[in-house]
């Protein structure tokens, strides 16, 4: 019978600084030399991270009341529209929303904007009504002025993610960079074995109420993310070879560095976010400790015809082998390039594990765990009665 | 021998002469042109490499300037504002000529600007809108 630890047995330890914490790529490392029996001796946490594109992300603002007050049914800060549906002075800016006049800035710049300390220029209208008499205003705001300013990503921190490729004669303007025609280049976006959710495939540890680093302070997992799909064809490590589960994330922007949030626009697409997350695991068991000791090698993904309606998979490769710089699909050798960073990814399972170490992080257990065996719906389009 | 890339700009009255035959004829200049806009009676611009020894590409160089066509070295009309690169890696993707290349083991974006072909794929790849070129 092997070890196991309990989550208040790690947090003991971190508290009085005699965990042992490792990033994901040095167990992955360490692992090629001692068993998971071995390792789940040995370490106590390891740390995890990814900083991707995520276009699934917003922000949650109070502007508070003016006065008179007004009752905002139409937001723009920046001239970006804000969702108006909440209450009087309450919003939420999701990070792809812009103007289509000014199609290159939008809700993450705007988020952006106001972590960096700069004004913001509010501009709401309401109709008036005796308890909100106020029709319009126009105002500066910055990030001492608001109240709440928090960050609630829907679906970020994808599990896995998919190459992809352009098999056509034209150039591809994707959320996945710019693909050049005729297989002259693949795309790829997940940190490999130091991304969060292939160090624990089936969510063995990572569940709501999860405490993790987000955009450089303490945020928490609070939910699945959304298109969060478990039965995706997996390898023989139960690893999935494409994109599947995600989570939803939440933490106060005012407590974040732009360091690790930043605004992106994609020529032809449109605005997305750069979104920093490291996950600490514990290590609890052998089995986990399996699970956190896997390497590039081990990591598949599945690489997709971008440039063909259905994008069609015409193969499967190793993060290895994506890391190297080239693949080979369908007989010919492609240059790789990576979309998101892998420095900045090292940079925040460094910190995490900084500030486990330091006592200042402590690992929590999960008031509920996720649920398994999900798939998801496609969108049937049904006949609409004009009436 | 060096061999180094420069941006010439034509202005309207000296598209007509044939300036890169006198490099290599006066000033034993390798010329390879690796990319060209000309536009008859109004402007010209040209990414030469030229390819020689030191001194002869000084005089070339200088020969060229005599004639009010502008000379400049490529890396000095390359801007990437390096500060706030996030190293994601998307301009790698579209670089064919290699100049833009992750290092393999810190995973930071190197920019060799000698291999740069003024293709101008990074201006619009890169998401943050970091890089500048100025070749017309």
């Amino acid at each position: 019978m092997s070890t196991t630890k309990s989550y208040e047995e790690i947090n003991q330890k971190l508290k009085a600084g005699k965990a042992v914490v490792l990033t994901a790529e040095e167990v992955a490392e360490m692992a090629k030399e001692m068993s998971p029996e071995e390792i789940v001796e040995k370490v106590d946490v390891v740390t995890t991270a990814t900083f991707g594109a995520m276009c699934s992300s917003g922000a949650i603002i109070n502007f508070g009341h003016a006065d008179p007050p007004i009752r905002m049914e139409k937001i723009r800060l920046n001239g970006v529209p804000c969702y108006e549906g909440l209450a009087a002075v309450d919003s939420y800016i999701g990070a792809t929303a812009c103007d289509p006049d000014n199609p290159e800035y939008g809700g993450a710049h705007v988020i952006q904007d106001l972590l960096e300390g700069k004004d913001v220029v509010l501009e709401a209208w309401g109709k008036g009504t005796d308890c909100y008499p106020r029709k319009h205003i126009k105002t500066k705001i910055n990030i001492n002025t608001i109240n709440e300013f928090t960050l609630f990503n829907p679906r970020n921190a994808y599990q896995n993610y998919n190459v992809a490729v352009n098999t056509t004669s034209t150039i591809k303007h994707t959320y996945m960079g710019t693909l050049l025609p005729n297989l002259r280049n693949a795309t790829y976006s997940t940190s490999g074995e130091l991304s969060p959710l292939l160090n624990d495939p089936e969510f063995k540890t990572i569940g709501l109420g999860t405490r993790i680093f987000l955009g450089g302070t303490q945020g928490f997992v609070v939910w699945p993310g959304t298109q969060f799909h478990t039965t995706k064809p997996k390898n023989e490590l139960g690893v999935p070879v494409t994109n599947a589960a995600t989570i939803a994330v939440i933490g106060n922007l005012k407590e974040m560095s732009a360091e690790y949030i930043q605004a992106a626009s994609y020529e032809k697409y449109g605005v997305s976010m750069f979104v920093g997350i490291g996950i600490p695991i514990p290590v609890l068991n052998a089995d986990i400790a399996k699970r956190v000791s896997i390497n590039n090698s081990q990591i598949e993904t599945s690489v997709l015809d971008y440039g063909t309606v259905g994008t069609p998979k015409l193969g499967q490769v190793t993060y290895e082998e994506l890391q190297s710089g080239t693949i080979k699909v369908k007989g010919k050798k492609i240059r790789t390039a990576p979309v998101a960073s892998l420095k900045k990814a090292r940079k925040i399972a460094d910190e995490l594990k900084k500030w486990l170490q330091n006592g200042e992080f402590e690992v929590t257990k999960p008031v509920q765990m996720f649920p398994a065996n999900t798939s998801l719906n496609a969108l049937q389009e049904t006949e609409v009665d004009n009436d | 021998m060096i061999k180094k890339r420069y941006i010439l700009n034509f202005p309207p009255q000296s598209g007509d002469k044939a300036f890169t035959y006198h490099l290599v004829k006066d000033y034993d200049i390798r010329i390879n042109i690796l990319k060209a806009e000309v536009y008859p009676g109004k402007r010209g611009s040209l990414l030469l490499e030229l390819q020689g020894k030191t001194e002869n590409i000084e005089k070339g160089v200088k020969y060229i300037k005599s004639h009010k066509i502008t000379c400049e070295s490529l890396d000095k009309r390359i801007r990437w504002k390096q500060e706030k690169c996030i190293d994601c890696g998307n301009c790698t993707a579209v670089c064919f000529a290699g100049a833009l290349t992750m290092n393999k083991s810190n995973w930071e974006l190197e920019f060799d600007k000698s291999k740069c072909v003024v293709c101008e794929l990074c201006i619009p790849a890169c998401p943050l809108n970091l890089f500048e070129i100025d070749f017309r």
